[in-house]
């Protein structure tokens, strides 16, 4: 049973802000407004973040998102013709779309959830931040060279590579 | 239970258990208690905006050779009053074709996206609205939040100006967030934590002004910046783009707009004080909290009034000269500096001259440390000063070569005829 205190109360908030938000990023025909839904629903998960003691997390959430959402209105504005009244187009890809959205939920839940409540539910009780790392484990395993320091690696260089690639791109040639 | 002092300046402190004693439900009393330090703490840079209109407009006048404000109130201390009623009772104008939920919205996220930054900000050992664990991190991502307003403004006005000068505005804003976290990173290095009560406790030896005066000083050209101060104030170019994203506002609205402007430049040097004067840290400050309170207020003073004065005598920079001064000289420099730091925090490490323990707060002690920190910091101005000048005097000498080969090139076309 649910005990009702201040912390469901507040997810259930960000719940709204998630869902709503998203609800509405893909519903409005205008696509600026689209993109502050957006701000809500990420600033929702950023909520959740916080809900679960990961305040590294939710201010990243912010950071990273919401503060590039700006730079996402830019490209709207550069590269659409019509912000305000867009009209749906359908194409035959659906399908194949619906199918890979579900079978991403369903392996996002099995993967990440389950381990998280365990296997008989005895952890769900806890608070999460006890039963998974914290943020000092997590950034000691992006630098030790027994965990994911090349994965890290890695990422960094192929970032290194897209940023550099768009600037080849967005040169005129010389 | 013991028996709490509940007479006026323990109150301050103890409002919660006060009130629980007095027979309110515990809950209900934590909750007063919070609202109360949120409202104080949302309030305080809307009082001390009243006295910065003014500050701003007497040290623009005295640097320009006038008097400035002198007729309300003594010495023009009251200004403020007649321009916020004058502005109030202006028409509020919203313009034929826009977007009106989110041209509302826009100065209500600039102006909060301002008192935001204040969460965090320690003004006393004691007095602060969160310490939290990333309080660096969180000042970084509030101010990310202030690109959403300027987009939001110009877009939702339905004018090219706005938006063009939106384009403008996010292009140097997010140009300069670059250095700005590089030049934050240098203190969270040497403190080893991203608390803002951290950072202030990790200065009690020595300041980290004088331990990092490179990453102080960049940190505050970006915030000048960040902050659409001279000398880039191209956010409102009046002669290039009118007067920016906000130029259909008016009234209220555009108040707050400048409201939060003025408020984020007064934001920026508090958090300069705080991050590299010392914050509250001064004689006498642990005993009596309420005296770091002034000492905070001392040093940003001390922070503004350099920004005013600069803002009042340097002329505005071009938006090429903007972006290339940031691409290509301040974010390498505080990549290179980041870099520097990091060796010569290792060497003194291992040379064993860091202040352990108690010593951190022992001003002897953190000499060593800041000496060589210091000289680090200085070797980086040196190299770099060198470079920049070596450099300009090439170019200088190139643009005199070509000058002369064209001089000649004239005088032998005259000679032909």
């Amino acid at each position: 049973m649910l005990e009702l205190n201040v912390q469901t109360l507040a997810f259930f908030v960000f719940a709204l802000f998630v869902l709503g938000g998203g609800l509405g990023v893909i519903t409005t025909r205008n696509l600026v407004h689209g993109t502050l839904y957006l701000i809500l629903s990420l600033f929702g998960v950023a909520g959740f973040f916080v809900l679960l003691s990961a305040p590294f997390l939710a201010v990243v959430q912010v950071l990273v998102y919401i503060g590039a959402i700006a730079i996402l209105i830019v490209f709207a504005v550069m590269l659409t013709r019509s912000m305000t009244s867009l009209h749906e187009v359908v194409n035959r890809q659906w399908v194949l779309s619906a199918i890979v959205a579900v079978l991403l939920f369903v392996m996002l839940t099995v993967t990440i959830i389950l381990p998280v409540w365990g296997q008989d539910g005895s952890l769900a009780g806890q608070p999460v931040s006890e039963v998974v790392a914290t943020t000092t484990d997590l950034g000691k395993a992006l630098v030790d060279g027994n965990q994911y320091v090349l994965p890290f690696e890695v990422a960094s260089l192929l970032l290194t590579a897209a940023m550099i690639g768009a600037i080849v791109i967005a040169r005129d040639d010389e | 239970m013991p028996e709490l002092e509940c007479a006026f300046p323990q109150v301050v402190n103890n409002l919660a258990p006060c009130l629980a004693q007095g027979g309110l439900n515990a809950d209900l009393a934590n909750f007063i208690s919070i609202l109360l330090g949120v409202v104080l703490v949302a309030a305080l840079p809307l009082a001390t905006l009243l006295i910065l209109l003014v500050v701003e407009r007497k040290v623009a006048a005295r640097v320009q050779d006038r008097i400035g404000p002198n007729r309300v109130g003594p010495y023009g201390l009251l200004q403020s009053i007649p321009d916020a009623l004058k502005m109030m009772t202006k028409e509020d104008i919203t313009p034929a074709g826009a977007d009106v939920f989110i041209y509302n919205l826009a100065p209500i996220i600039a102006f909060a996206s301002v008192v935001l930054l204040w969460a965090v900000i320690p003004f006393t050992p004691l007095h602060i609205g969160a310490d939290l664990s990333i309080g660096a991190l969180y000042l970084i991502a509030v101010a990310s939040i202030g690109t959403v307003k300027i987009m939001v403004a110009g877009w939702s006005s339905n004018n090219k100006y706005a938006l063009l000068g939106a384009f403008r505005t996010i292009a140097q804003l997010l140009s300069y967030e670059v250095p700005l976290v590089l030049a934050l990173l240098i203190p969270v290095m040497i403190a080893g934590t991203m608390s803002m009560q951290g950072l202030v406790e990790a200065q009690r030896g020595m300041w980290f002004f004088f331990m990092a005066p490179v990453a102080a000083i960049m940190f505050f050209i970006a915030n000048q910046a960040e902050t659409g101060r001279a000398p880039f104030d191209l956010l409102e170019a009046e002669s290039e783009i009118i007067a920016g994203y906000n130029i259909e506002y008016s009234g209220f609205k555009w108040g707050m707009f400048m409201a939060g402007e003025f408020m984020h430049a007064f934001t920026a040097s508090v958090i300069f004080a705080v991050i590299f004067l010392g914050g509250w840290i001064g004689p006498g400050a642990d005993q009596l909290p309420i005296l770091g309170f002034v000492y905070l207020g001392a040093k940003t003073v001390v922070v503004y009034i350099f920004g005013l004065v600069l803002r009042a005598t340097v002329p505005r920079v071009r938006i090429d000269q903007l972006m290339s001064f940031n691409w290509k000289f301040l974010v390498p420099l505080a990549i290179i500096n980041v870099l520097v730091t990091a060796l010569l925090l290792q060497v003194v490490n291992w040379l064993g001259i860091a202040p352990q323990g108690d010593a951190a707060s022992d001003l002897i002690a953190n000499l060593p440390q800041t000496v060589v920190l210091l000289l680090g910091n200085l070797a980086v101005m040196g190299t770099v000063s060198t470079l920049v000048r070596n450099m300009g005097r090439q170019q200088r000498l190139a643009d005199e070569a070509v000058e002369a080969d064209t001089e000649v090139e004239e005088l032998a076309h005259a000679a032909a005829h």
